[in-house]
């Protein structure tokens, strides 16, 4: 790929047109394309007032228990005995994990458009139950598809979603993950298209889609800025946070881009090993194509044919990323490294004994890449790793990887 | 510049009745069969050939033609064995238009340039990319236009008045009228709104109008084919296709055969129909 020039600012985009450079755009079904102009046009009246903000506001405040903390890992830190570690603590709030940040926006964007019926797609789970949470708050029939595999390795996620009143159908083409759940979700969206709000749980789909998430993620970064600012006096040398399609990890990131001081770094699931096709590293081993309305990195093989990939972590479980990536891999403004299932798995029981705190396996991922740099820094450095969820989710996933039954 | 599609349309129009368009997935159930069948279509009565090229991830279709795909990708089918295909049909048949339909993926990865010298040399007509809205002209539409390759877009239920006109804006060969809001395969729209659809976008343009999306029986496409100029058949074909084949994929009958004795039946469908007469 040729190297895009180095913007000004890395925090303008997406363009008109919904482009990050040669990424993003509105790659979707004419029967679609008049639904997704006037969701840009609400999104953009909606975003500039104030009785929308302030009731979204509200909502995160007093419903959701925002603003998450920003904890400072002591014991992980001595564990590791470099520089100091920082949680984004994502995970304390309402529904465990940063979805519900994005979900709370959309449904107030859901009844802004009179819209009746919410549709989602799911892959760990944690973006369904907290689609079907505002779906009940704001009484919402809701239809969350989830690929087979991951209803069946999340099926503590599944139990919440149908408590809360939602539908969850199972999905078994391809592999039966979250890219045959968002098939599935857009064949639903196309045929209901009238009286249908898409929740789209990541910061990927056609424009406005990865721009509208980004916003109701970047709260994350915000608040974690301020806090570091606050707490520590000074920013962070180092931000991490894992990347499936993206959300908590744009969330983070977007209000750091312009500080250059600030690295950034986004893991990708390396699930088996980069060599084979067993892991969902699309930005380290795809390249750019177009699926599920964006051009963005893919994994796929050389006839254009999307492949599967693999991973612990039913979130990271996903062949393509956001297109917001794409752009910042490519820019340079953002390093993209991969961690394996193993390695997860490891910062999973660390952090578990250390900490007491058991982190999602998608954090996981942010955490064992931490294990690995933090070593060998200064003492005096800050490092974040966004906490995004919660693992209780994950402990059936864990104890079969360790061999154990529960 | 004109091309098969247009002088097609164009007879079909002075001989006053409807095209019957027929899709078939490219290597559906192998490469062999899939070229045998397309070969008996004209014969049967197909006036326009649609050829899908398979995609991994086909979001506007249903349970049918997903199926097809895969079949088709496991077959071992790639775009430049789609491309080979039509241009192994062309050597024996230089008058039936041949339309590509697919999404676009295969296509950016093959190269859109690349893509388009091959498929003229193939003797490929006009293309259908599901996920290239008008937004998104520069990415193909335009480029296929300037190679002289039709660009043929779908025009929807909720492709209202106001946005009509950029939907025709890069158009030709003709418009594809998706009967419904949905996925290939669901139940035929009400025939009367179809009917005013296929109306109020005539009021737009001069290219003919077929319609596809619920179209199964010759009955259907009589009916439809009475406003419309064309009418477009997949899912039935495809289906036609998967009942002959058992479990295992075998054939249990032969697919080219059952094939042409449907599209032989909605041939006499799209015959009966009479275009208006104001026409």
């Amino acid at each position: 790929m040729n190297k895009p020039a180095m913007p000004n600012s890395f925090r303008t985009g997406p363009d008109e047109q919904g482009m990050f450079g040669i990424f993003g755009g509105r790659f979707v079904a004419e029967t679609l394309m008049p639904l997704i102009l006037d969701l840009e046009e609400q999104w953009n009246h909606a975003k500039n007032d104030p009785e929308f903000k302030a009731e979204l506001q509200n909502l995160s405040t007093h419903y959701a228990g925002r603003p998450s903390k920003l904890y400072f890992a002591e014991g992980l830190t001595k564990h590791l005995g470099g520089a100091k570690v920082f949680f984004k603590r994502e995970d304390l709030n309402h529904t465990g994990s940063h979805k519900i940040n994005n979900c709370l926006g959309q449904i107030l964007l859901a009844k802004r458009m009179g819209k009746k019926r919410i549709i989602a797609e799911t892959g760990a789970g944690q973006h369904g139950v907290a689609s079907a949470t505002v779906a009940a708050r704001f009484g919402y029939p809701c239809i969350v598809y989830m690929g087979a595999t991951d209803v069946a390795r999340q099926s503590p996620n599944v139990f919440r979603m149908k408590l809360l009143g939602a539908e969850v159908r199972p999905v078994t083409a391809g592999h039966g993950t979250l890219k045959d759940a968002m098939n599935e979700a857009l064949r639903d969206w196309v045929t209901n298209v009238e009286d249908t709000y898409y929740l789209i749980g990541t910061a990927a789909g056609p424009h406005p889609y990865p721009e509208m998430v980004r916003d109701f993620q970047s709260v994350i970064g915000s608040e974690a800025r301020a806090q570091m600012l606050e707490q520590e006096g000074r920013l962070p040398d180092v931000i991490i946070a894992a990347v499936g399609g993206g959300s908590n990890a744009i969330g983070l990131f977007h209000p750091f881009l312009d500080d250059k001081e600030v690295r950034i770094i986004g893991i990708e699931a390396g699930g088996r090993g980069l060599d084979g096709v067993e892991h969902c590293a699309s930005m380290n081993a795809g390249k750019p194509g177009v699926l599920h309305g964006n051009r963005t990195y893919l994994l796929q093989n050389s006839d254009g044919q999307i492949l599967d990939g693999h991973s612990i972590s039913a979130g990271l479980d996903y062949p393509g990323v956001g297109p917001e990536h794409s752009w910042l891999r490519d820019s340079g403004r953002v390093q993209y490294e991969p961690i394996l299932d193993d390695e997860a798995l490891e910062a999973f029981q660390l952090t578990t004994r250390v900490e007491g705190i058991i982190p999602a396996l998608e954090s996981a991922h942010a955490i064992a890449h931490a294990m690995k740099i933090v070593p060998k820094m200064d003492k005096d450095q800050l490092v974040i790793v966004n906490l995004s969820g919660r693992g209780d989710k994950d402990v059936h996933t864990v104890a079969k990887m360790l061999g154990m039954e529960i | 510049m004109t091309t098969r599609i247009d002088r097609r349309m164009a007879k079909l129009k002075a001989e006053g009745r409807p095209a019957l368009v027929t899709y078939i997935m490219g290597g559906d159930p192998d490469y062999e069969t899939s070229l045998s069948i397309m070969k008996t279509l004209p014969a049967s009565g197909s006036d326009v050939i649609e050829l899908g090229m398979p995609f991994s991830d086909p979001m506007a279709d249903g349970p049918a033609i997903q199926a097809a795909g895969l079949r088709a990708l496991k077959g071992g089918q790639t775009l430049a064995r789609t491309l080979k295909m039509a241009s192994e049909f062309r050597a024996g048949d230089d008058e039936t238009p041949i339309v590509l339909m697919g999404y676009y993926n295969p296509i950016y990865i093959y190269g859109v340039d690349r893509f388009l010298a091959d498929a003229k040399a193939s003797g490929i007509d006009g293309l259908i990319v599901v996920d290239l809205p008008p937004e998104m002209d520069e990415e193909l539409c335009i480029p296929a236009l300037k190679a002289g390759v039709n660009f043929i877009r779908l025009a929807t239920p909720t492709t209202d008045d106001k946005r009509l006109p950029k939907v025709l804006e890069n158009t030709s060969g003709f418009v594809y009228y998706v009967s419904m809001t949905g996925i290939t395969g669901s139940a035929l729209a009400d025939t009367a709104k179809v009917s005013a659809a296929v109306t109020r976008i005539k009021g737009h343009t001069a290219l003919p109008v077929c319609v596809g999306f619920g179209v199964k029986t010759a009955e259907q496409a009589r009916v439809i084919g009475a406003s419309a100029d064309g009418v477009v058949v997949g899912t039935a074909i495809v289906n036609a296709i998967a009942n002959v084949l058992g479990p295992k994929g075998e054939k249990t009958a032969d697919p080219a055969e059952a094939v042409a004795t449907l599209v032989s039946g909605l041939a006499q469908g799209v015959r009966s129909a009479r275009l208006a007469a104001a026409e």
